[in-house]
């Protein structure tokens, strides 16, 4: 059992109300910090801790913390990003329901840390139910004095709010959901400046992922030194990982950093192997923006080193052999899989949450969904191929924001792996009508991969 | 007839609560949820007039209204029966069935993706990810997600709806 933090008390009766939620040791950290810290020491607890932004990028928080705009006369502004919008990811969804109060401490110390009077949670339209489950649980700590003026009868005052959004993938790029709490279209902004220097409403801003911000409590109870001593090398503290498709067991699992990706997949502390005791096929690793790992190259690396949950590991190889930890939303596919299929409904995806502020993205995610529609439905020729690794190349780095390289990374790391497939579909008209074409008969690869390429 | 389009005495204090959580001259910031509210009280949608009708309250341009609504996909901006269908069809749902999932709402509605059925109770609609991956495959209506799905418990949800006969609302 490795050691849970996030979802500790996950399991006991009634973690979604105040009472139980402080009866198992909750707002202590509040405690903790408001009483017996200066903001700046907090910032550097997390900054010891290594504590990676969880959303996807992966960024230091601490070094994010550090970069707020000090010397601005502006207020300054927390906001967490509650937009979880990442196809295969639902943890945010997950930590939010069962245990709401983890987040507001975190707020509360978060915002204590970083000089914040008002902070706001965006979370996604489509998670009405949770708002409602956040709502209450903040009319409670207004209640008891842990939010509002003088919390725990300190100097210090903080107003909450949930900001719910309108269904749009985009609003999860800080800057675009910026600009959706101001009331605008989710378009991302040119950086710089960064939020820490111009954020909301052009005031200093820290924009954090709602499980970075639950993590903030753990670490100022336990110390940073404490919590940087769980996981692997840059890879510390736990990270909670929402598994989903052909496994025996889907759900959101916290796991220490370092857990080898085979022990994840098959134990059944976790995923509980494959479904049906079919083959592994593939894997998106952190959310459906990451490439995706062939069969070979998901339990070791391309150099035979067991492949671990962490940033490094996962990533060893580079897009050649690896992929990213990103989001956490692990997919994990069989052999009943048609990867074409697959890589259009993701394509189909990003198309539909562009923004369409730039050309390359807008017109180039319609271009790779139509054509791999083509491709799928039996219509595609070699060419297409070719065709959507060309497109792929022209979005990515062209855009303002990551999703143009988010949209590009599925398809072009879907062709690297598993090209055979896209050629099969070329070459197989007749074979492919069925939806579910690989169901009764798997694909099967004539190419033998005995010597794997290495970065 | 069409019911005026007027906030309720309670909706219109429900709203200037929302207002008041925004920092003075900021409260065009109260947009999206003003938005949510307007759609759940005028049948589902949002028509030019009750668009006009936010930007009046909000004291904001009607076209900074609908360049919002027309952006973000729960704003429908045309009329939907009472319950909207909302079935998740990216990867890990399409995974786990969404395929056969949006087939056999259409064959037992008898109608296509977009439609709504004659008697105006419901619209199919598919979405992406709804963040529900691990209880694939989904669908929304209103504010409930409906998980784990399969052409039984498909069948018994409509049964459920088309028995409660209110409108789906996501607040």
């Amino acid at each position: 059992m490795g050691r849970k933090l996030l979802l500790e008390h996950v399991n006991v009766p009634g973690i979604e109300t105040l009472e139980v939620y402080r009866k198992m040791g909750g707002y202590s950290a509040a405690e903790k910090a408001l009483k017996t810290m200066a903001p700046d020491d907090i910032t550097e607890e997390v900054k010891k801790s290594g504590l990676r932004g969880r959303g996807g990028a992966g960024f230091p928080a601490g070094m994010k913390w550090s970069f707020i705009d000090k010397k601005s006369e502006k207020p300054r502004y927390l906001v967490c990003n509650a937009d979880e919008s990442e196809p295969g990811t639902f943890k945010d969804r997950y930590l939010m329901e069962k245990i709401p109060h983890s987040l507001i401490e975190g707020m509360i110390v978060s915002s204590f840390a970083l000089g914040a009077k008002t902070s706001y949670i965006y979370i996604r339209g489509e998670y009405f139910y949770v708002l409602r489950i956040l709502e209450k649980a903040i009319e409670e700590a207004y209640a008891a004095g842990l939010l509002g003026k003088n919390i725990l009868g300190t100097d210090y005052s903080l107003d909450l709010y949930v900001q719910i959004g309108g269904g749009a993938y985009i609003c999860g790029e800080e800057t675009a959901l910026l600009e959706s709490l101001e009331g605008k279209r989710g378009n991302p902004r040119m950086k710089p400046p960064f939020p820490a220097i111009s954020g909301l409403y052009a005031s200093p801003t820290v924009v954090n992922n709602v499980e970075t911000i639950a993590a903030v409590p753990h670490i100022v109870n336990i110390t940073g030194d404490e919590y940087a001593k769980i996981g692997i090398g840059r890879s510390t503290g736990t990270k909670l990982i929402s598994a989903s498709g052909h496994i025996n067991k889907p759900g959101t699992y916290e796991i220490e950093l370092g857990l080898s990706v085979e022990e994840f997949i098959y134990s059944d502390e976790y995923c509980g192997g494959i479904k049906g005791g079919r083959k592994l096929k593939a894997l998106i690793a952190g959310g459906s923006s990451v490439p995706i790992l062939p069969a070979h190259l998901i339990t070791k690396t391309a150099t035979g080193e067991p492949r671990l949950m962490t940033y490094e590991s996962l990533s060893e190889g580079g897009f050649v052999s690896g992929t990213m930890l990103g989001s956490g939303g692990f997919i994990v596919m069989d052999d009943s899989t048609c990867i074409v299929r697959h890589t259009w409904t993701l394509a189909r995806f990003y198309h539909h949450e562009s923004c369409g502020q730039c050309s390359p993205c807008r017109e180039g995610t319609g271009w790779m969904e139509k054509v791999l529609h083509r491709i799928e439905h039996g219509h595609g020729t070699m060419k297409d191929i070719d065709l959507l690794v060309d497109i792929a190349k022209k979005i990515e780095g062209n855009t303002i924001c990551p999703l143009g390289d988010a949209a590009a990374w599925p398809i072009a790391s879907a062709i690297r792996h598993f090209r055979e497939e896209f050629e099969y579909h070329v070459k197989n008209p007749d074979k492919i009508q069925d939806p579910k074409h690989f169901y009764h008969q798997p694909f099967v690869s004539e190419v033998v991969n005995a010597t794997p390429e290495v970065n | 007839m069409s019911k005026e389009i007027v906030f309720s005495s309670e909706t219109l204090e429900v709203v200037n609560k929302l207002i008041r959580r925004y920092p003075e001259g900021r409260h065009k910031s109260a947009l999206l949820p003003v938005l949510h509210v307007a759609q759940a009280e005028f049948d589902g949608w949002l028509s030019p007039e009750v668009m006009d009708y936010v930007a009046s309250i909000l004291n904001i341009k009607p076209i900074e209204v609908y360049e919002v609504a027309s952006f973000y996909s729960m704003f429908n901006l045309q009329p939907v029966g009472k319950c909207l269908l909302e079935v998740c069809q990216t990867g890990p749902c399409m995974l786990n069935g969404a395929d056969d999932l949006v087939a056999h709402f259409e064959k037992k509605l008898n109608i296509k993706v977009g439609e709504t059925t004659e008697d105006g109770m419901f619209t199919l609609k598919t979405v992406e990810c709804l963040g529900s991956c691990g209880t694939a495959p989904m669908l929304q209506c209103g504010a409930d997600y409906h998980e784990n799905l399969d052409a039984e418990k498909a069948d018994a949800l409509l049964e459920k709806l088309r028995t409660e006969n209110k409108r789906s609302r996501y607040c």
